[in-house]
């Protein structure tokens, strides 16, 4: 890829992070839902692990900030979108695209973003868990293995929503980029691990691919790694076909005039 | 024109404008719905906790949605007051011969009527999906009216921080809040079952905890005089508490000079 194209990137990453460091409203959300839902998940629900047949060795709190983390990644992927959509409704995307040499490098600027306003949750989310006691049995491989399968699905989202917002181009496409992301999380194994679930959420849970992430995250973070390469190839085939969904959205941004 | 007819007038307005706009429709409707159906679904091997209440945790978890749905239409309502502030609406109004406790009311009667339908909503997908009240059809009565109680209570609420702040924003920035005070309830397992300390006080002192268990105890207990003694209770006085504060904003907006 060319230097304009970088140039271009780094530049639309700069103004967005400097958007979103600056302006408490943009940020707190993004960091505080992750935190909270890891201290109403792993406090209220901590007595599930004394369920028979739960049978994960590092405790609830080490099983729910796998949960936690994969989602506060998919999610700071989302809110990026909220962006793109932001700055196409004001009209600076127009003039962003009119002055992008390389006009690729505005995709792979937000989803730098997006990967940059992450780093500072996945940060304070490990920092409250460690700080909480949470009991992690993996080493380093495994650790940085669980936060490179968590940044491929924070670039998934970020791919997603940048997608969407290219194409529809407004605010009020918030639920559309946002409920999809949050049905495929929450129809994976969130409270007991896939073997306790059954009915009608095991059937959706055994085929939803964050399920198969969501197990090897756990499986790293306790030390005893299973499935990681499948889970890898399902985030890496997730974020290619998004990739090129997003890519697709800004031609379509370009066709309506956005341009 | 009397109160009465200000108050019916006010109420018509707020019903009809939250039926004009889809969103203020669906959400209150498919979300709650979307989470009773992924929570229950994914904690039902909590009832294998011993001690735990019931053996089905959708009946458990069925009363999550009429609190759920009574903090949207809150939210829904208080926007809806403080985009009249914004507009200058209710500077209009100040004009009239308006009475501003018909203003109230008639914004409540518009959530409480929001508040009933939702209710109807939730108990019918309870009703079809299986779950079956211990209390019966008196129950299911008592079940509607608190969950009404319950909305009018936020809905309070919702306009006294519409009325105090005149900001939509302040209005959403509420519903966080809330939400994470149902969260921080006893909303996933009963209080004696939490085994965090920290978690299970903080339940104890959130009024949400008392609310859920009253609406819950019409579904898996029976009839628990106690539960619902404090259900309506706490409902009333964050009513009565948000009221007279709601009453004290409007009189500061409404100064006709």
């Amino acid at each position: 890829m060319s230097k304009q194209f970088w140039s271009v990137a780094f530049a639309v990453a700069w103004r967005v992070l400097h958007n979103v460091f600056t302006t408490p409203s943009l940020f707190l959300p993004g960091l505080i839902f992750p935190l909270f839902f890891f201290t109403a998940f792993a406090g209220g629900l901590s007595r599930i692990d004394n369920i028979p047949g739960f049978d994960f060795p590092n405790g609830y709190t080490a099983f729910q900030f796998v949960f936690v983390l994969l989602q506060s990644a998919a999610f700071g992927g989302v809110f990026t979108g909220f962006g793109v959509a932001r700055d196409f409704e004001y009209g600076f995307a127009r003039r962003l695209m009119l002055a992008a040499p390389k006009r690729g490098g505005i995709v792979a600027g937000y989803a730098l973003a997006a990967t940059g306003r992450w780093a500072v949750t996945a940060v304070v989310l490990i920092v409250v868990a460690l700080a909480v006691g949470m009991n992690v049995g993996g080493g380093g491989v495994d650790l940085v293995a669980l936060y490179t399968l968590a940044l491929i699905v924070n670039l998934t989202g970020a791919f997603w929503a940048t997608g969407v917002a290219m194409r529809l181009r407004t605010v009020q496409a918030g639920p559309v980029m946002q409920l999809p992301v949050f049905l495929i999380l929450f129809f994976a194994p969130v409270y007991v691990p896939l073997s306790l679930l059954d009915g009608w959420l095991h059937a959706v849970a055994s085929v939803n691919p964050a399920t198969a992430m969501l197990e090897a995250g756990r499986s790293l973070i306790a030390g005893s790694p299973e499935h990681v390469s499948l889970a890898f190839a399902v985030a890496l085939a997730m974020a290619s076909v998004l990739t090129v969904w997003a890519v697709r959205g800004l031609r379509n941004a370009e066709r309506a005039g956005a341009g | 024109m009397s109160t009465l007819a200000q108050v019916g007038q006010i109420a018509r307005r707020s019903v009809l404008r939250t039926a004009r706009q889809p969103a203020n429709i669906i959400f209150p409707f498919v979300f709650p719905t979307a989470l009773l159906a992924v929570s229950s679904a994914g904690l039902s091997p909590a009832t294998k906790i011993p001690g735990f209440p019931t053996d089905s945790y959708l009946a458990f978890f069925v009363a999550f949605p009429f609190i759920q749905g009574a903090l949207f239409a809150t939210m829904n309502a208080g926007t809806d007051l403080a985009r009249d502030i914004q507009t200058g609406f209710l500077n209009r109004l100040a004009l009239t011969p308006l009475r501003g406790v018909a203003l109230i009311a008639g914004q409540l009667a518009g959530i409480a009527a929001m508040g009933f339908v939702q209710s109807l909503y939730y108990l019918a997908v309870a009703l079809i999906i299986g779950v079956r009240l211990e209390t019966g059809v008196t129950g299911a009565v008592v079940l509607i009216v608190l969950a009404t109680a319950i909305a009018i209570a936020f809905g309070a609420l919702g306009a006294f921080f519409a009325l105090r702040t005149g900001s939509g924003e302040a209005v959403q920035g509420l519903f966080p809040l809330l939400f994470v005070g149902l969260f921080l309830s006893s909303m996933n397992l009963p209080r004696n079952l939490i085994e965090t300390d920290w978690f299970r006080i903080v339940a104890t002192f959130n009024p949400i905890s008392y609310l859920i268990e009253g609406l819950r105890s019409l579904i898996i207990a029976g009839w628990d005089w106690q539960a619902l003694a404090l259900a309506f209770g706490f409902a009333a006085a964050i009513a009565i508490a948000s009221l007279a504060a709601a009453t004290w904003a409007l009189s500061l907006r409404l100064t006709r000079t």
